[in-house]
């Protein structure tokens, strides 16, 4: 069988040439191809597809940064190993970063700009952070436009809008309680942009590279789920795929950071992790080309990949959150044990009147 | 003249208590698995694991039971009725306000009720509310770790409606409702059985209890 055309084999081998240039091996673009693959939930037939895709035509890549700490870029350009930081470099042939661009004032504008009249519906917008809505957009402008004004013209007129990191998933921790910007997400922002959501701080490289590729693939961004995340990376919680989940079953746990259990690498639901109600593949991918992530590192998940996560997921150092009304240091279990008791005593003052009722009408009759 | 009557029939008294004791193995278990408080003493142990399975096989009974129930106050007598658990007609409130001036030692003497008093009968029906709050919630947290579409459809739309912290919560909270509730009924049966001499206690055991006849 023969697994590629002659026309896309003359394109690897030309690419591959460029590749090699830059001191790529053919084995080492494979071997992300398989990879890639595999991060699909592929089978490992359509590695040569993939392959093709891969080094074939490219479409334009904007990325764009409101509301954000740029560590979804520092994450891009941690990238370790320098033959795949070179092939993702060249999968996202990247057109305007704020970050990490050459040039600068109105040269950088202009090229944004230059994208987006010649390549309209042809290109790919990456949005890092979120959009503040609250008094016309006033808190976060770039080049003299608010961010939703730059927002709505730039991922409007793109073929995807891929959202990396909480923040431009579902307005992070811009939108946390109070959200005084009235920070948003993208798809709150630009409702009509066909919108991916990769949340996460930051998001996975490896993430959003399987995400292009699937694009250059087959035409079309993943399967998400309702809340707008690739089910390829976000269809399975972290506790089930937890490699201290062992622990957590058998009932052995951290009960306090340095502890025993703790150097054992014991499960850390005790200190607050909230895998059990987070969504990634982070135990499977891991950060840093396969390094660690947090919980390997000894560090409870927060649950960062989830909506309102700064609100909802936290103290996170608790297994619950706070019962609202009641402020801080109040657990469900102080309050649930306050109410028991609390009845308990309610019912002994009404035992002993009962009896004492009991025992003035039982004299009033012997009185009789 | 006294007499004895049957009012308890077997499916109620049967789901009465495995919904008192399927209740009791889930507070256990739950609290548990919120708050695992006996440690592990070695890696090959399946503690967590065992009582997670206790408490959902627990939690089984009590959803068949609550389906049990609610089939048997269609067809069961009228002690057992939907009806009872609706005390809002004119006559019922009465019995209500004559209940809760007992409670408050105003009268001497509660209604004499043969089945649910209106009292008790508007308490069951927000313990049933919140029983099936749990079932949903409980349905929920399932859902997390087994993406089928029966438990989606049994509780797990309840997502992204509510954050998984606040399902969590909610989950947790209610059990402590529940068993103050406990105490309460226990209390308050006890009471009841003491004041109306009608062997109230006995009847969830027997199903009969002992009747002044009206005089008429
Ligand atoms: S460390 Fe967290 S994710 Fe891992 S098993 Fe424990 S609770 Fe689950």
């Amino acid at each position: 069988m023969k697994l590629l055309s002659d026309d896309a084999l003359h394109e690897v081998s030309e690419s591959m040439e460029s590749l090699s240039r830059k001191g790529i091996s053919r084995r080492d673009f494979m071997k992300f191809c398989s990879g890639m693959a595999a991060l699909l939930a592929l089978p490992a037939s359509l590695v040569p597809r993939i392959a093709e895709a891969v080094s074939g035509k490219k479409p334009y890549l904007v990325w764009l940064e409101f509301q954000d700490c740029a560590g979804d870029t520092e994450a891009l350009l941690r990238a370790t190993k320098p033959a795949v930081a070179d092939i993702i470099f060249d999968i996202f042939s990247v057109d305007y970063h704020e970050t990490i661009m050459a040039p600068s004032g109105r040269q950088a504008e202009k090229s944004l700009q230059d994208v987006v009249k010649n390549n309209k519906g042809e290109y790919f917008v990456v949005v890092e952070g979120s959009i503040p809505m609250n008094d016309g957009g006033v808190y976060c402008c770039i080049g003299g436009r608010s961010a939703v004004d730059i927002a709505r013209e730039v991922c409007g007129n793109a073929l995807a809008t891929i959202a990396v990191g909480n923040c431009a998933a579902y307005g992070g921790i811009p939108a946390a309680l109070p959200n005084p910007t009235g920070a948003v997400s993208i798809k709150e922002a630009v409702p009509d942009a066909a919108v991916i959501n990769l949340p996460g701080c930051p998001v996975n490289v490896e993430n959003l590279t399987a995400c292009i590729v699937h694009y250059l693939t087959f035409g079309s961004l993943p399967n998400t789920d309702k809340l707008g995340r690739p089910y390829f990376a976000y269809g399975k919680r972290i506790h089930d795929n937890c490699e201290r989940r062992a622990h957590f079953d058998a009932g052995q746990f951290v009960r306090q950071w340095g502890d025993e259990g703790h150097r054992q690498g014991w499960c850390l639901y005790e200190m607050g992790c909230k895998g059990p109600a987070t969504f990634h593949n982070c135990p499977v991918v891991k950060y840093n080309e396969g390094t660690s992530w947090p919980v390997q590192a000894g560090h409870g998940c927060i649950g960062c990949s989830e909506p309102n996560f700064w609100d909802t997921m936290s103290p996170f150092y608790r297994r619950l959150p706070e019962v609202p009304g009641f402020g801080v240091e109040k657990t469900a279990d102080k309050i649930g044990i306050g109410m028991v008791s609390l009845t308990t005593a309610g019912i002994a003052v009404h035992a002993v009147a009962n009896a004492v009722k009991k025992k003035k009408s039982g004299e009033d009759k012997e009185t009789e | 003249m006294l007499k004895r009557v049957y009012v308890w029939e077997f499916p109620v008294r049967w789901s009465h208590w495995i919904l008192a004791s399927s209740i009791a193995v889930m507070s256990i278990t739950g609290y548990y698995i919120g708050n695992p408080f006996i440690p592990a003493a070695s890696s090959n142990q399946y503690l967590m694991g065992w009582m997670r399975m206790i408490h959902l096989v627990a939690a089984a009974f009590f959803n068949c039971d609550i389906l049990l129930r609610i089939y048997w106050a269609f067809a069961g007598n009228e002690y057992a009725g939907w009806k009872t658990f609706f005390p809002f007609s004119a006559q019922r409130l009465k019995e209500l306000s004559g209940m809760l001036r007992f409670c408050l030692f105003l009268k001497k003497n509660p209604p004499a009720i043969t089945g649910h008093d209106a009292c008790s009968s508007l308490i069951y029906l927000l313990v049933y509310v919140l029983f099936i709050g749990q079932t949903i919630t409980g349905f929920a947290l399932f859902y997390l770790a087994n993406p089928l579409f029966i438990w989606k459809l049994l509780g797990g739309w309840l997502f992204p409606l509510f954050s998984i912290q606040t399902v969590r919560l909610y989950h947790h909270f209610v059990m402590w409702v529940l068993i103050a509730f406990a105490i309460v009924h226990i209390y308050a049966v006890w009471v009841l059985d003491q004041a109306r001499k009608d062997g109230s206690i006995s009847s969830i055991f027997t199903g009969y209890k002992t009747i002044e006849e009206d005089e008429d």
